[in-house]
């Protein structure tokens, strides 16, 4: 009797199936049943929310903070992103139309998508990159094309390589500088060019720069702020790495009006509004937060200088990023792929290290170390590290 | 650059043990300035000294630690520090700190047991002229110390993985 009531159909959408399992999942999988592993896998702060922020969180909820927001988040919230993005980005958005708070940068990602793709739009990407890129094109059933970037410049994109990957049916591109996972950073100059790149060619441009603030020399440009590029910009900004606030799931999106107003008829059938609580912890980021912000960024700007180095000497080329909390050095030396070496790595020394290929096919050859834990985590790594490649020598 | 803000402190107070070629990568610095440095700070007594931090309850001893606020009667030259001093050369005295508030002086003594700490406050400190009054608390379980927790890490764990 059952058999007779068991679908012929697969139910899940094709599209869907296409994705593939990311190349995180089943390594951490395996990296969850060990015991006393050390992680440089970790893609977020290793710092606890700054206890004001936190404070300010549990005084909402004593307040009663508990209903729903306007779509567009809580205008107070709006006005001091503005602010902020006025003062340090140069780039003014209006908090009535032009700003939306959202579910973390990872929903203004998808919204923004959503918004402006149509199938058969071509997106282009670089990579190695974050690992919802690709995926979120191809929920919106879009292409995504990567460009890919390379060690010998340090992984930065140039309008060149830009202008060879554009074809008519191009319609944006995703900017991510800083980047996950190879810490690459522009110039002023770069971001001049590729503006230019973008004008020429009529792109859409969508920048997530959610790690700006953690630049570690130089200004960070912005996009948004080149001339004739706000108005084909979406602007991509949150917390969660700045401010350590992964976990509350806050982020926002700018963009001219009509764009705006595009995302937001995504955002309010899908997630109606970011959590008010949220929004009144990352209103009391920016207004008060800036100080620990900078204390977490010298903090890990030591962790960078001593995990960098130390791959160097230990034989694994490694460039000095110049943002983000990620170093990506080269394993091709050991004559192992990305997963052989971090899946022995653990299994031998027990340090977890996230295999390049899970970033896309750039990655191959390298490993990405995240040098956001405590310094004492970076020095265990590193003796750790290189015991192990001494001993494939 | 004042004295308080250098990193190089914070990343020697963190860990004394970290060595000069390690914390000149951290700093991006030569390890020869590191070197030099590490002895400004000591000839100029900005480090006064490198301590392990000891686990007391893993430890077969019979340490017994008590904090004393002491009251003192102020001298006319010279305020507190004379009588300070002199408390703080006992060698039961492993810190003394001058306070504002209810009492003067705090005490932080180490003794082989109750009885020998109580004797030290019976017969060492409160006969000591100047002193007009002492509470003495004993120190039942440790925490924290120094910066550091005693026990293992919390039980909230972040994820070892994360894109």
């Amino acid at each position: 009797m059952p058999s007779e009531r068991q679908t012929k159909r697969d139910f899940v959408a094709e599209h869907v199936r296409s994705i593939p399992r990311s190349g995180i999942r089943d390594f951490f999988d395996i990296v969850q049943s060990m015991d006393n592993v050390v992680s440089l896998g970790i893609g977020e702060p290793g710092f606890v929310t700054p206890w004001h922020i936190r404070e300010a969180a549990i005084f909402a909820l004593e307040r009663g903070k508990t209903g729903y927001t306007s779509n567009f988040g809580l205008l107070k919230l709006r006005r001091a992103i503005c602010a902020y993005l006025k003062e340090n980005y140069h780039v003014e958005y209006d908090p009535n139309a032009e700003v939306l708070v959202t579910v973390g940068v990872s929903e203004a990602l998808d919204i923004a998508l959503r918004a402006i793709v149509n199938p058969g739009d071509e997106v282009l990407y670089h990579e190695p990159c974050y690992v919802s890129y690709h995926p979120s094109v191809v929920l919106t059933h879009g292409i995504g094309k990567a460009i890919r970037t390379r060690p010998e410049n340090k992984f930065a994109l140039t309008a060149e390589d830009i202008a060879a990957s554009t074809t008519p049916r191009t319609k944006a591109i995703v900017l991510n500088f800083p980047s996950n996972p190879t810490g690459a950073t522009l110039t002023r100059e770069d971001v001049e060019k590729i503006a230019r790149v973008c004008v020429d060619n009529d792109l859409l441009v969508i920048t997530d720069e959610i790690y700006s603030e953690l630049t570690y020399s130089g200004q960070h440009t912005s996009i948004a702020a080149l001339p004739g590029m706000k108005e084909r910009t979406i602007f991509l900004h949150g917390f969660s790495k700045a401010f350590a606030m992964t976990g509350f799931r806050i982020g926002y999106a700018c963009a001219p009006a009509a764009l705006t107003e595009a995302m937001l008829r995504v955002h309010q059938y899908s997630m109606l509004c970011a959590s008010i609580i949220s929004q009144e912890a990352a209103l009391e980021a920016l207004q008060k937060g800036l100080d620990d912000m900078a204390t977490m960024r010298e903090q890990y700007r030591l962790r960078r200088n001593f995990i960098v180095k130390s791959f160097n000497e230990i034989g694994l080329p490694c460039h000095m990023p110049n943002g983000a909390f990620y170093a990506f050095p080269s394993v091709r030396e050991t004559g192992l792929t990305s997963r052989e070496f971090a899946v022995q790595l653990l299994e031998q020394q027990r340090v977890a290290v996230v295999p390049g290929d899970a970033f896309g096919p750039g990655g191959e050859g390298h490993v990405r170390a995240s040098y956001s834990g405590p310094m004492s985590d970076m020095e265990k790594a590193a003796e750790r590290i290189a015991q192990f490649v001494k001993g494939l020598k | 650059m004042s004295i308080v803000m250098d990193p190089l402190l914070k990343l020697l107070e963190e860990h004394a043990l970290r060595t000069p070629v390690d914390l000149a990568k951290m700093l991006n610095l030569p390890a020869e300035e590191v070197q030099r440095r590490i002895k400004q700070y000591e000839d100029d007594k900005v480090i006064l000294g490198y301590k392990a931090v000891i686990n007391d309850d893993k430890v077969d001893t019979d340490l017994v630690k008590a904090v004393i606020e002491v009251k003192i009667q102020p001298e006319r030259e010279g305020g507190f520090d004379r009588i300070a001093k002199r408390i703080a050369k006992f060698d039961e005295v492993t810190s003394l700190f001058l306070m504002s508030g209810g009492y003067d002086l705090l005490i932080f003594v180490e003794g082989h047991s109750l009885r020998q700490v109580a004797q030290f406050v019976a017969e060492k400190l409160a006969t000591l002229d100047g002193v007009t009054s002492t509470s003495t608390h004993f120190m039942l379980k440790t925490y924290k110390e120094q910066g550091v927790m005693m026990d293992g890490p919390d039980d909230y764990e972040r994820l070892k993985i994360s894109p």
